[in-house]
C-alpha cells in the first residue's frame, strides 16, 4: 500500500483485534489465576520472538543469544525488587542488614557499586532499556563492522550467552549465582505475589506486548524494514546502492535486544525471580524455536508460536517430564523440514485463501495500487 | 587529450594481488566526462576486478583511483556511491522478495541512514521519479510485481533502473546484455543509448557488435594489463588484440 495507516494493513488490523481479544478477554475469563499467570510468563518470551522475527526473519541475522538480553532485562528488574525486599528491617538478622541475603551469605559486607542505581525505579527502567541496547551495540559493532555474519554470528552470540551464564554463576556474591535472585516481594510497596497483582501484571504485560508488536510492525513497514529484506537478499547490492549495511544490522540487533529485555523484566515481575537458567544457550535456542514454530516472517505468528510451544511444553512436561526435550527437538526439526514458515505459513497457505474467498463474496476488494499486492508478495503477506 | 585533472576518473598504477597472483598490474587509464568507455578482453583479463576496485568491493594493493580529482581508493563502498559512482553487477542483482517499485525505491537517493530510512515517506516526488524510471526501463506495467517473477532481461533492466534512480556521474555496467534474447538485446542497446547522455559510462562487454554501436573508446585488457587502447577501429587493427582476443 503506498499510503494509509503507517502501522498496519487492513487485514492486520483484524489480526490485532483477534490477538487482543484473545489475550485481554478470552484468556482472563477462561483461565484461573494460576494458568493466567502461566500465560503471562509465556508471553514474556513473545517479546523475544518478536525481536527475532525482525532480526532473523527479516534481516537474516540469526542470534542464538537472545537469552543474554532477556537476562539483562530480567536481572535489572530483579535487582530493583531485591533491594526493595532487602530493607534493613527485613534483613535485621543478617550480619550486614540492608543488603540482599545472598550477599550476606557470601561474606559481602557492602552493596557493590553497580547495584546502587537499582535503588531507583526510574534508573532501573532506564537500565533495562539502555544496558541491553549498549551491549548489543558493542556486539553489533564488533561483528557487523567487520562483516562477520551468518553462522559465525550465531556461534559468537551463543558463546556470549554461555560466557554470561558462567559469569553470573561464578560471581555468586554479586549476582545470586546459580539460584539467581529470588524471594522478590514488592514493587514500590505493592505486593506482586498476590493473585490480584498477578492479574494486573498480566494486563500490563499484554499491553506492552501489543505496543511492541505495533512498533515492530512500524519498523517492518518502513523503508528501513524493506532495506532489511533487501540486505537478506543481496547484501552487496544494498551496499553499492549507497547504504552502510552494518549500521542497519546493528540497529535491528539493538532493537531486538531491547524487546527481549522488556520481556525479561516482565518475566521477573510475574514469576517472582530471575536466574541464569533463562540466560544461557538452551533458553536462547528455545526462543528461536518459538519464533520458528510461529513463523519467522510473521510477528503475529511469533506470538502464537510462543504460546503454542510453551503450552505444549507445560502439558508434556507435566505428564512426561523426561520426554519433553525430545518432543521439542522433534517439533523443531519437523517445522524446519515440513513448514519452514511455521504456523503463519500454514495460515497463509490454507486459512487465508479461504477467508479471502468469503471476503470477496461479501464485498469485492478494490484493486489497490499496492506494490505489495496480495498475489505478488507472498513473503510480505506472511504477517 | 586534456590535462589529467580534468578527467572524471583517473586510474593510475593500479595493482591488486590475490595471494601473489596479480589480477591487475600497474594499470592506468582515464575516463573523460560524458565518455563511453568499453573494456574488452579475454576471460580472466581482470575486467570485473577493475570495476570491483573502482567501486571499493576489492581493495587495491597499490596505485590510485581518483574521481573528480578526489582520491577514492580507500573510501568505504557507500561513500564511493555517494561520490557518484554506480555499479551494475554481472548477474542481475536485485531484491527478489520485494516488488519492482520497492526495488527502485531503495535506490532512491534519500533516507540512506538508519533513521532516515525509518522516517522515509513515499511522497509524490518519489513516486513520480519511480514511475519515470520504470517507463524508461520498460517496466511501468510491472511495478507491483515481485521482482522474483521477472524474466532475466527484465531483471537486468531493473538493476539498470536502480542505478539510474541514483543518477550517478559514472555508471559501470558489467556485461549488460549477457544472456539476453535478440529482442531484449536490441531494446537494451536502445536503453543504454538513452541513459548514457550526461554521464560517463564504463561497460564490460563481449558482444562486439554492441561494443561497436556504443563505444567512444575501447580499452583492451589482457592478463591484468592494458594491451591496447583507442577507438574501436584502432583497437581492431592492432595485431596484438587480434591475436589474444578478436582472433578467436
Amino acid at each position: 500500500m503506498r499510503s494509509g495507516n503507517i502501522f498496519l494493513k487492513r487485514n492486520e488490523v483484524v489480526f490485532v483485534v483477534i490477538l487482543s481479544a484473545l489475550l485481554l478477554v478470552v484468556f482472563p475469563m477462561a483461565l484461573d489465576s494460576f494458568r493466567l499467570n502461566l500465560v503471562g510468563k509465556y508471553l514474556t518470551y513473545a517479546f523475544v520472538a518478536l525481536g527475532l522475527v525482525l532480526c532473523w526473519g527479516n534481516a537474516g541475522i540469526l542470534s542464538l543469544g537472545q537469552g543474554i538480553f532477556f537476562g539483562l532485562g530480567g536481572y535489572g528488574m530483579a535487582m530493583f525488587l531485591k533491594l526493595e525486599a532487602s530493607s534493613p528491617e527485613h534483613t535485621a538478622i543478617q550480619s550486614t542488614p540492608g543488603i540482599p541475603d545472598f550477599m550476606d551469605w557470601n561474606q559481602i559486607t557492602e552493596l557493590p557499586a553497580f547495584w546502587l542505581p537499582f535503588h531507583s525505579l526510574t534508573l532501573t527502567i532506564v537500565a533495562i532499556l539502555v544496558v541491553p541496547a549498549v551491549f548489543a551495540w558493542i556486539i553489533g559493532v564488533a561483528m557487523f563492522k567487520r562483516r562477520v555474519g551468518g553462522v559465525y554470528f550465531a556461534i559468537i552470540t551463543q558463546a556470549i550467552a554461555a560466557i554470561l551464564t558462567i559469569l553470573i554463576v561464578g560471581q555468586q556474591g554479586y549476582t545470586g549465582g546459580i539460584n539467581g535472585i529470588t524471594d522478590l516481594r514488592t514493587l514500590k510497596g505493592w505486593d506482586i505475589r498476590t493473585d490480584f497483582a498477578k492479574e494486573v501484571l498480566y494486563f500490563v504485560n499484554v499491553a506492552l506486548l501489543l505496543g511492541c508488536l505495533l512498533l515492530a510492525q512500524f519498523v517492518r513497514r518502513s523503508k528501513y524494514g524493506r532495506i532489511l529484506v533487501a540486505i537478506r537478499d543481496k547484501e552487496d547490492r544494498v551496499r553499492f546502492s549507497g547504504y552502510d549495511v552494518s549500521n542497519f544490522k546493528i540497529f535491528i540487533f539493538c532493537f531486538a535486544s531491547v524487546l527481549a529485555a522488556i520481556g525479561g523484566a516482565m518475566f521477573t515481575l510475574q514469576v517472582g525471580f530471575m536466574s541464569p537458567s533463562f540466560v544461557g544457550i538452551v533458553p536462547s535456542i528455545e526462543m528461536v524455536i518459538y519464533c520458528a514454530v510461529g513463523g519467522r516472517l510473521s510477528l503475529f505468528g511469533a506470538v502464537y508460536g510462543t504460546l503454542f510451544v510453551n503450552y505444549a511444553k507445560t502439558i508434556f512436561s507435566e505428564s512426561f517430564p523426561e520426554l519433553w526435550l525430545f518432543a521439542m527437538g522433534a517439533l523443531f526439526i519437523g517445522v524446519v523440514m515440513a513448514f519452514p514458515n511455521g504456523l503463519a505459513g500454514l495460515w497463509q497457505a490454507y486459512a487465508q485463501p479461504w477467508f479471502d474467498r468469503i471476503g470477496q463474496r461479501g464485498a469485492p476488494r478494490p484493486i489497490s495500487p499496492a506494490p505489495i499486492s496480495p498475489t505478488a508478495a507472498p513473503a510480505e503477506r506472511r504477517t | 587529450m586534456t590535462e589529467p585533472s580534468s578527467f572524471l576518473l583517473s586510474v593510475e598504477g593500479l595493482t591488486v594481488s590475490f595471494d601473489g597472483f596479480k589480477a591487475v598490474e600497474n594499470l592506468s587509464f582515464y575516463v573523460e566526462e560524458n565518455e563511453i568507455r568499453v573494456i574488452i578482453g579475454p576471460n580472466g583479463a581482470g575486467k570485473t576486478t577493475v570495476l570491483d576496485l573502482i567501486c571499493g568491493r576489492t581493495r587495491a594493493t597499490g596505485g590510485s583511483i581518483r574521481f573528480k580529482g578526489k582520491e577514492i581508493t580507500k573510501l568505504r563502498e557507500d561513500k564511493i556511491v555517494a561520490e557518484g559512482i554506480g555499479r551494475k553487477f554481472q548477474n542481475p542483482s536485485i531484491y527478489e522478495d520485494l516488488s519492482v517499485f520497492e526495488n527502485l525505491e531503495i535506490s532512491y537517493p534519500r533516507g540512506h541512514s538508519v533513521f532516515g530510512a525509518l522516517a522515509f515517506k513515499r511522497d509524490a516526488a518519489v513516486r513520480d521519479r519511480i514511475d519515470e524510471i520504470a517507463e524508461t526501463i520498460f517496466l511501468a506495467d510491472h511495478l507491483d510485481q515481485r521482482a522474483e517473477f521477472l524474466s532475466h532481461g527484465q531483471k537486468q533492466w531493473l538493476e539498470i533502473g536502480m542505478l539510474l534512480i541514483q543518477d550517478p556521474q559514472l555508471l559501470m555496467l558489467d556485461e549488460p546484455v549477457a544472456g539476453m534474447s535478440v529482442a531484449e538485446r536490441a531494446k537494451t542497446a536502445e536503453l543504454l543509448n538513452r541513459i548514457i547522455k550526461d554521464r560517463s559510462v564504463i561497460v564490460i562487454e563481449h558482444d562486439m557488435k554492441f561494443v561497436e554501436d556504443i563505444a567512444h573508446r575501447v580499452t583492451v585488457l589482457h592478463q591484468g594489463k592494458v594491451l591496447s587502447e583507442g577507438s574501436m577501429s584502432h583497437v581492431k587493427s592492432d595485431p596484438r588484440v587480434v591475436e589474444v582476443y578478436l582472433g578467436h
